[in-house]
């Protein structure tokens, strides 16, 4: 019997050398005479662990990492092809506890299977939820999503069902599904994950929603900075498009519905809807003011459902095993799972997906292991760039939208970054108003000017140049910023100045160096 | 500024890319992309073929250009590198990384070196936040830089 040898093609295990283990097993193979296929599936999600090279066996599929290039000849010496024993081996991959802890519903597949084989898809579960979904109406689709409990998984947390009925009751001739894809967030790769590693559950997702909202064009927005799920996306479509999937009848329903891949051009602010939607026309990507709604007048001045990555991706299991099902998941508002990205200064990062409710603590600590460096943990920024930075003193808050909020944080796209006690705060700080002063698209005056004062400040404190007065300035500039910016940008960098400034207050009084020598 | 809408070196090969993509919805960036992809960068003299071919001004054109942080208004070296600036990169010493970096090639970010070999510039994510620092050298991604790794790259872009 052929041997299937797994050895991942996601940018994170390709970062850490897989093409090159995958031709070392290749060449190995041939010399040996072996009876032997190389699979390059997506990631597992461990990261500490990769490149993760798995061989299926009658127990299941065995697992061997991280695997360097120079390991491949010991590994066919100790006969891994058969699952035998060898340094690196982990065992059962389904029995590593970082994987056995977790309830993957949307990443049920990715690092399971081979990401461009529809029959690999379809043999896990793949287009049922599709195939259950052409059984209903359009209205019944969005009572399933809305009934359970979905949220926008990008980080505003608003309801995905409610979305998709304005725009299903909206009229109009074109309707469009955007797949906001513009995973910016620093401590973030979900998105990249699912892109890479498996595809057409997004494309799964995307055609669900047209049908429910009866849009019939579907754009993917994504970043230039991610050319392998650029990729690997296209291809799918292609695949997708030539089995009858995509197209002018989806499985032969008589419902059309196609999909494009966009790229964006280095401009994170373009991770905001209506920026993305001027981007995607064509524009500067500017912010638009709200009302108008994009679900009302979004792409080219359309309805348009703008989702993200994870949410249209977490649509197929609800319609494949019902809202109830994917509901029963989670705490509070917070329903079903959420994939957190355990990234940063950790020793076991990776891709962690559970039901909401965990504590802080128990992610960083217990799942994340602490520091890589094995110093104590200082910080943790959750949500990425606009996220607060929180003590060790938050620990037990639970991962919920509104335990976050209720701290004054956010789970944002749920990127959990871990810095131990070398960091510095205040430069934190700093480089959060920094960080907004390039990407600021500069339409409204707090965001474009106060994040460049807010850097000169930073700047004055840390040279301790009337530290208090410059400590009372960058307040006031945050609470200007918060409430006069039009976008998340300019609204939510103030998160990560003030919660290091509340939290880590030492950082912020250095030794006074000089007294401003004038 | 002289407006040569036709017969500079450029003008004629950017016609053909912008007729291939002037049918989709929202042409500019794909036609941004293919434009430095074929060119290395986005010419001057292009401006006013696009705005033409799109029915826009050159002023707009211009506009959504300088807006986007990938498109140049000059070749880059030979090579393009990477680095990535974020945050998860930040908690796992990406500032040395850089230092070290500056000084091997000898540039700051958004330079040249000399000899044309390599063009530096940082990134704010890669979506390698739990395998940091990363660097991306043109298309190929690289996880856990380290002292090993940027010796790789420089001798790579030296070659």
């Amino acid at each position: 019997m052929t041997v299937t040898i797994f050895v991942p093609r996601d940018a994170a295990a390709l970062a850490l050398g897989a093409d090159k283990v995958a031709t070392a097993i290749a060449q190995e193979i041939e010399l040996r005479g072996l009876d032997a296929r190389i699979v390059r599936n997506g990631s597992r999600g461990m990261a500490w662990l990769e490149p993760l090279v798995e061989v299926r066996t009658s127990a299941g599929r065995m697992a061997y990492g991280p695997v360097r290039a120079s390991d491949v000849a010991s590994l066919f010496a100790a006969g891994f092809v058969n699952g035998g024993d060898h340094a690196l081996c982990l065992g059962l991959t389904k029995e590593i506890p970082f994987l056995r802890q977790q309830t993957r519903l949307t990443f049920a597949r990715c690092g399971v299977t081979d990401p461009l084989s529809l029959d690999d898809y379809r043999h896990y579960q793949g287009l049922k939820g599709l195939e259950r979904a052409l059984s209903m109406t359009a209205p019944e689709i969005v009572q399933e999503v809305t009934d359970s409990g979905l949220r926008g998984r990008g980080g505003a947390g608003f309801p995905t069902g409610i979305k998709w009925k304005t725009v299903a009751d909206a009229p109009g001739p074109q309707k469009y599904i955007v797949c906001n894809a513009d995973e910016g967030d620093s401590g973030t790769f979900a998105d990249r994950m699912i892109m890479e590693g498996d595809p057409f559950v997004l494309i799964e997702g995307m055609i669900i929603a047209g049908l429910a909202t009866g849009a019939t064009k579907g754009y993917l927005y994504t970043r230039s900075e991610y050319p392998h799920a650029i990729q690997t996306m296209n291809e799918a479509i292609e695949i997708a498009r030539g089995a009858g999937i995509l197209g002018p009848s989806v499985l032969g329903s008589g419902h059309a519905f196609d999909m494009e891949v966009r790229a964006g051009a280095g401009a994170y602010v373009c991770g905001e809807e209506t920026s993305l939607l001027n981007s995607l026309e064509g524009k500067r990507g500017i912010v638009r003011a709200k009302p108008p709604l994009p679900a009302l007048q979004g792409f080219l001045g359309r309805p348009t459902v703008v989702n993200n990555v994870i949410s249209l991706a977490s649509v197929p299991v609800i319609l494949d095993r019902g809202a109830a099902f994917y509901r029963d998941f989670g705490m509070g508002r917070s329903r079903g799972t959420i994939p957190i990205q355990i990234a940063g200064n950790v020793k076991y990062g990776g891709l962690f997906e559970t039901a909401f409710g965990l504590t802080l603590g128990q992610i960083v600590e217990e799942i994340g292991g602490g520091t890589a460096t094995g110093r104590a943990v200082k910080a943790v920024q959750v949500g990425g760039p606009l996220g607060a930075y929180f003590p060790r003193a938050l620990f037990d808050t639970p991962f919920d939208y509104e335990a976050f909020a209720a701290k004054d944080g956010l789970i944002g796209h749920a990127g959990v970054v871990v810095f131990d006690e070398m960091a510095d705060m205040l430069k934190q700080a700093r480089f959060a108003m920094e960080f907004c002063a390039i990407e600021s698209c500069g339409k409204c005056t707090p965001c474009r000017i106060g994040s460049t004062r807010g850097v000169e400040t930073a700047d004055k404190i840390a040279m301790g140049i009337e530290p208090e007065k410059n400590k009372a300035l960058l307040a006031d500039l945050c609470n200007t910023m918060k409430f006069g910016s039009l976008c998340a940008l300019g609204g939510f960098t103030p998160y990560p100045v003030m919660s290091a400034m509340t939290h880590f207050p030492d950082d912020f009084a250095p030794t006074p160096l000089v007294e401003a020598a004038e | 500024m002289n407006v040569h809408v036709a017969g500079g070196i450029y003008a004629e090969r950017a016609l053909s890319i912008i007729r291939e993509r002037k049918h989709l919805e929202g042409p500019m960036l794909p036609i941004l992309h293919a434009m430095q992809h074929e060119f290395g960068f986005i010419p001057e003299e292009v401006k006013p073929v696009i705005a033409d071919e799109l029915n826009l001004s050159r002023a707009e054109v211009h506009g959504v250009v300088t807006f986007y942080h990938d498109f140049r208004d000059a070749p880059a070296g030979r090579h393009t590198l990477k680095l990535c600036r974020a945050e998860a990169c930040q908690s796992m010493g990406a500032d040395a990384v850089a230092n070290r970096l500056r000084q091997l090639l000898g540039i700051d970010f958004h330079q040249t070196t000399l000899d044309g070999a390599v063009t530096l510039e940082p990134v704010y994510c890669l979506g390698l936040c739990a395998c940091a620092p990363a660097a991306m050298l043109d298309d190929e991604v690289y996880g856990r830089v380290d002292e090993d790794c940027l010796a790789e790259i420089v001798a790579e872009v030296r070659r």
